[in-house]
């Protein structure tokens, strides 16, 4: 394989394997802030044992989100030089900042929150679990203002061959970033509440700690049901803003090879026949992309074969269609598994309400399985978005194959894509059997530790967080 | 007033990489001593938990340091980070193995299971420094770029003696740097045997540094390019290090700890005075050096990246200041027996 296809294949990986860690930590850390929250107000210990027991889990997926992070970040220097090159001046700055903001602000009052249960009054340690909280916000919004710079490009001009910035407000008031951003962080929390809701269905099932684990049910429903929404609704103006600003990735995303009629259909399913740029068989539902597109029921949607001839006029010759079945399908099982996030969300709330919570073993197992659904979806949504971008990899400026770095060979890269698979690989099966671990052990044993010592490590660094 | 922005942020990455190697290199050196000073599994425990709450803070500044590398000086970034593609592929392995080893070392009893990760912390805090000295010493030696700015470079272009004196005196001063900071940290018999190990340890770091320095007259030009300040440096840190000495002698703690960490900040200070105005050395051809102008970025990016970088790190500073000044009390291994 070539050295473009394999730093393809690890950047994929890679950031596929972080993007697993990165949605559950703001998830998981805005449920167990807002956990503390009921504790101070509200003064009952059994939220601050909720705070402890899901904590465990956050920080042991913490650790990994951070290590896989650092990657992240030096591997565009690494294997994408002409691409740091190119958008250093304008994509440097969303990272540096937040380094500055955010993983500052993370670390310090992470390490505050864990040892300093004894240590700090209720209040500043609360306040501690709320600002790492607001870090993994801020460091979402600055990774997707870079992000939407390759998507949507604004704030800059190209100057001696490479971007440089002229308005940094353009930078961070982009549209794209303002549909991207929320969207991003609803599925984040939607990935840590359905965390929640999996991990106590499974334990209400087990008849273990009912009353601990109904509690963060219904805790976490509450946020999966408003973030479902939420996700729903930024999503449909994502789709709405991508017509406008990359048609192409819509058309591949609809399987649209020619113009679309007017109102536009919906394809459901299709058999993409991508060699010959046809459909040989479709589900269709009026009216529905005339809607996603524009918010009526009406307008038509331009095709893939007429964009491709303007970006031809546009840009040269060349292949301007991406990757048209990934595109298509991985937008599909997004919307789909959305789509199952707030029905699974709103039956539950049904449920509760009625107190058949316990009784409802059979959606209780479906809720363990759909601890799956919000990673499912959202690594789709980013293979859509990033997938349907292609060949650029700042769109409209900078294609993928010329973005990579001339001096790293093939056997390099090959080196680097195995040992980090590998060790990502350990990572993913000793974190699944410590997740495993904390959530059979349960939060009972939390209760033992009550004595201030005057070591500020001693009970809580090896009490009950360390043990 | 003109602000040269270009030398401003030269200054401020140097700064990072400064409070990266001071506070990340105690932590660094704690990870060493799991081994060479602590005998029991409960005293390596104890160790963990001098840094337990501020090892990742401490890293921070060196993922700092890279964004503010990719922001400022992209040409820098790129070409450093693509031209020494395969130690900082080993890099981020052991960076990505120390990691989770804090958080899963103690997530189950079984002494093989904490066995391993002890492993791994202390192979991690000994090579990462390690290779920390070899990037600072081939920035300083130079490296094959041509004229694109790229870097073909085999593993000799930046193994070669000089580079692995720098390696060997830079993981011997942060061993030093951590030992001082378990004086600082524990009690009793450990910090006993810390203090005595870094009564041995400071001649070494004494000794390699100064092999740093003459190498550096022979395999470098930062004393015909910077030698009237760097002289004076030099003199410092020799100084320094006497001084850590005596300290360490009178087990005066808190300024032997100083003491290193002055050293650390003069050291590699001198790395980022001797390469002004560039930031990489060519050793094909002194036209193709990276300098602080045909490798940053834009004056437009520069000024808004000063005025956030201004804005925020007085405040990081006060936070991270305030952690340490939370977890001030030294740790103890008898309060607490379950590990």
């Amino acid at each position: 394989m070539d050295v473009i296809t394999l730093s393809r294949i690890q950047f994929a990986s890679t950031t596929i394997f972080h993007f697993i860690f990165v949605p559950l930590s703001i998830g998981l850390v805005f449920l167990i802030a807002l956990m503390e929250t009921l504790y101070v107000v509200k003064g009952k210990e059994q939220y601050k044992k909720m705070a402890k027991f899901w904590g465990h889990l956050f920080l042991i997926n913490f650790a990994v989100g951070v290590v896989t992070g650092i990657l992240q970040e030096f591997q565009f220097g690494m294997n994408w030089s002409n691409y740091s090159r190119f958008v250093g001046d304008v994509f440097g700055a969303p990272l540096a900042v937040e380094a500055l903001l955010a993983f500052f602000m993370e670390s310090t009052f992470i390490g505050l929150w864990i040892f300093g249960w004894k240590r700090l009054s209720k209040k500043v340690h609360l306040m501690c679990i709320w600002l790492v909280s607001i870090g993994t916000i801020i460091s979402a919004f600055w990774i997707l203002v870079a992000n939407s710079f390759m998507q949507y490009p604004v704030g800059f001009e190209v100057n001696n061959g490479r971007a440089e910035m002229n308005d940094f407000l353009a930078l961070i008031t982009s549209g794209q970033v303002w549909v991207e951003f929320p969207h991003t962080v609803f599925g984040s929390l939607a990935t840590g509440a359905f965390l929640i809701t999996g991990v106590s269905a499974w334990k209400l099932l087990k008849k273990q700690d009912t009353a601990f684990f109904k509690k963060s049910f219904n805790i976490a429903l509450i946020v999966a049901i408003i973030s479902g929404f939420g996700i729903a609704f930024t999503g449909h103006a994502q789709s709405q803003f991508l017509v406008e600003t990359q048609p192409m990735k819509m058309a591949a995303a609809e399987g649209l090879w020619e113009d679309s009629g007017d109102p536009a259909a919906w394809t459901m399913f299709a058999n993409i026949d991508s060699d010959n740029q046809e459909n040989s068989f479709e589900v269709n539902i009026p009216y529905i992309l005339s809607y996603l597109s524009y918010s009526e029921f009406s307008g038509s949607v331009e095709g893939m074969k007429s964009i491709q001839a303007k970006y031809e006029e546009l840009y040269g010759e060349g292949d301007y269609i991406p990757p048209v079945k990934t595109t298509f399908w991985s937008f599909r099982i997004m919307v789909f598994t959305g789509g199952l996030m707030i029905l699974l969300g709103l039956y539950g709330a049904y449920l509760s309400k009625r107190k058949k919570l316990e009784q409802s073993s059979k959606y209780l197992k479906i809720m363990i399985w759909a601890i799956s659904l919000p990673f499912i979806g959202g690594t789709a949504g980013w293979i859509m978005t990033e997938i349907g971008r292609q060949p650029w990899v700042v769109f409209g400026h900078m294609q993928t194959q010329d973005a990579v770095s001339p001096n790293v060979t093939a056997g390099q890269v090959l080196f680097s894509l195995i040992s980090f698979s590998a060790i990502y690989l350990i990572l993913a099966i000793v974190m699944a059997y410590l997740f495993v671990r904390v959530i059979k052990k349960g939060p009972v044993e939390e209760e033992k530790d009550v004595k201030l010592t005057t070591d500020p490590f001693g009970e809580e660094g090896y009490g009950s967080y360390a043990k | 007033m003109v602000l040269m922005l270009n030398e401003v942020w030269f200054i401020l990455i140097a700064v990072l990489f400064v409070g990266f190697l001071f506070l990340e290199g105690f932590d660094f050196g704690v990870g060493m001593a799991m081994r060479f000073v602590a005998k029991t599994p409960g005293e390596r425990r104890v160790l963990i938990n001098t840094i337990g709450p501020v090892w990742d803070g401490n890293e921070v500044w060196l993922i700092t340091a890279g964004g503010a590398m990719f922001a400022a000086f992209p040409h820098w970034y790129a070409t450093l980070f693509s031209g020494l593609y395969m130690p900082l592929v080993i890099m981020l392995l052991l960076l990505i193995g120390r990691g989770v080893a804090f958080e899963f070392r103690s997530k189950l009893e079984h002494p093989k299971w904490r066995d391993t990760w002890d492993w791994t912390i202390f192979i991690s805090s000994l090579l990462n420094p390690f290779l920390w000295g070899v990037v600072f010493a081939a920035l300083m030696a130079g490296l094959p770029i041509d004229s694109e700015m790229n870097i073909y470079a085999s593993l000799f272009d930046y193994i070669t003696p000089y580079t692995l004196i720098g390696a060997i005196a830079i993981t011997l001063l942060c061993f030093l740097h951590g030992l001082f900071f378990i004086t600082l940290k524990t009690t009793g018999d450990l910090q006993h045997r810390a203090r005595e190990t870094a009564k041995k340890v400071v001649y070494a770091v004494g000794i390699a540094l100064v092999a740093f320095v003459v190498a550096s007259y022979f395999y470098t030009d930062i004393f015909e390019v910077r030698g009237a300040v760097l002289i004076p440096i030099f003199a410092l840190i020799v100084v320094a290090v006497i001084f850590a000495r005596s300290f360490a002698l009178k087990s005066r703690d808190g300024w032997a700890f100083t003491m290193t960490g002055l050293t650390i900040a003069l050291t590699v200070t001198s790395v980022f005075v001797g390469l002004f105005p560039r930031v990489m050395v060519s050793s094909i051809n002194h036209a193709f050096d990276l300098t602080i102008h045909n490798a940053a970025s834009g004056p437009y990016s520069l000024k808004v990246m000063t005025i956030v970088a201004v804005t925020l790190i007085p405040f990081v500073l006060g936070y991270q200041i305030w952690s340490y000044y939370v977890f001030r009390k030294r740790v103890k291994e008898e309060e607490h027996l379950e590990y």
